[in-house]
């Protein structure tokens, strides 16, 4: 175990903050892109597709 | 690319990691025991202000080529701006408790940094605000270079007044002001949170387009409907 000295709680409060918030950030991006890739293929397949898609 | 962009992430979040825990001494002369905070507490500073730099690079993208890229980038930006700026003050507040004695002062730095925090909520609330999002899009560029002049102020704030907050210690005219032994992971995670949010901005981006996309056919669906 590493011994962080007499300042351990603000210097593991710090870590596991940043941990916490970037985590948060990873999962909203990735639920976000999961949740419009969903929608965007649920419109195709009821045959909805962009104008410049159809033509080609 | 982003998969390829995440995992070097990693292995840089690792090797910094390792090298700051395992191989950097884990206390300095001028900063104390308190040194591993500022491993993380650099990075996200440095974020803040990044992220605020490509939205007003972005803005002029918006006002002056009306590039929609330039849209899609800016606001993809401003959540992971807010997210570190807010990381930076929380850092900030468990660093100087320790060494100053106090979680918070209404000193220079870290007024103009909350003051970037407000601005970046103003800019997502502004998105929000209007359907148009390409009339949003000129509005929350506007606002964007106004808010700009926060960040020269965060930057000299502890040049210009009296402050808590130590001056530059890695930017300087004579080079970084701490051992290389310290200097390298800190570094290094620099690099790897300026990855990190490189990764999650393109994804966010590529996110964004698709939602437009999803916009444009739904609109599509419902005239469809309606005819």
């Amino acid at each position: 175990m590493i011994d962080l000295g007499p300042h351990t709680n603000f210097i593991v409060a710090a870590y596991v903050g940043v941990a916490l918030v970037t985590l948060a950030l990873i999962v909203w991006t990735a639920w976000r892109s999961r949740d419009v890739k969903g929608r965007l293929a649920a419109l195709e397949a009821q045959g909805i597709r962009r104008r410049s898609d159809s033509t080609t | 690319m982003i998969v390829p962009l995440a995992i070097v992430t990693a292995l840089l979040f690792a090797v910094a990691l390792y090298l700051a825990f395992f191989r950097a001494p884990l206390e300095s002369e001028n900063v104390g025991t308190t040194l591993p905070i500022l491993y993380v507490h650099v990075p996200n500073a440095w974020l803040s202000q990044f992220a605020y730099g490509l939205m007003f690079v972005a803005a002029f993208g918006t006002l002056v080529w009306r590039h929609p890229l330039a849209d899609v980038a800016a606001k993809a930006a401003a959540p992971l701006g807010a997210g570190f700026t807010a990381l930076a003050l929380y850092t900030g507040a468990l660093w100087g408790r320790p060494t100053w004695g106090t979680f918070w002062e209404w000193d220079g730095r870290m007024t103009s940094t909350l003051i970037l925090l407000f601005i970046y909520l103003s800019i997502i609330a502004l998105w929000r605000a209007f359907e148009d999002q390409l009339k949003a899009a000129r509005i929350v560029a506007i606002v964007t270079l106004v808010g700009g002049i926060d960040i020269p102020i965060i930057k000299f704030s502890v040049d210009w007044w009296n402050t808590l907050h130590q001056p530059a210690s890695i930017i300087t005219g004579t080079g970084p002001r701490m051992a290389g032994s310290i200097f390298l992971p800190l570094i290094l995670m620099v690099l790897a949170f300026t990855l990190l949010f490189l990764t999650l901005h393109l994804s966010t981006m590529r996110t964004e387009i698709l939602r437009r996309r999803v916009e444009t056919l739904s609109r599509q669906a419902a005239a469809r409907t309606g005819a």
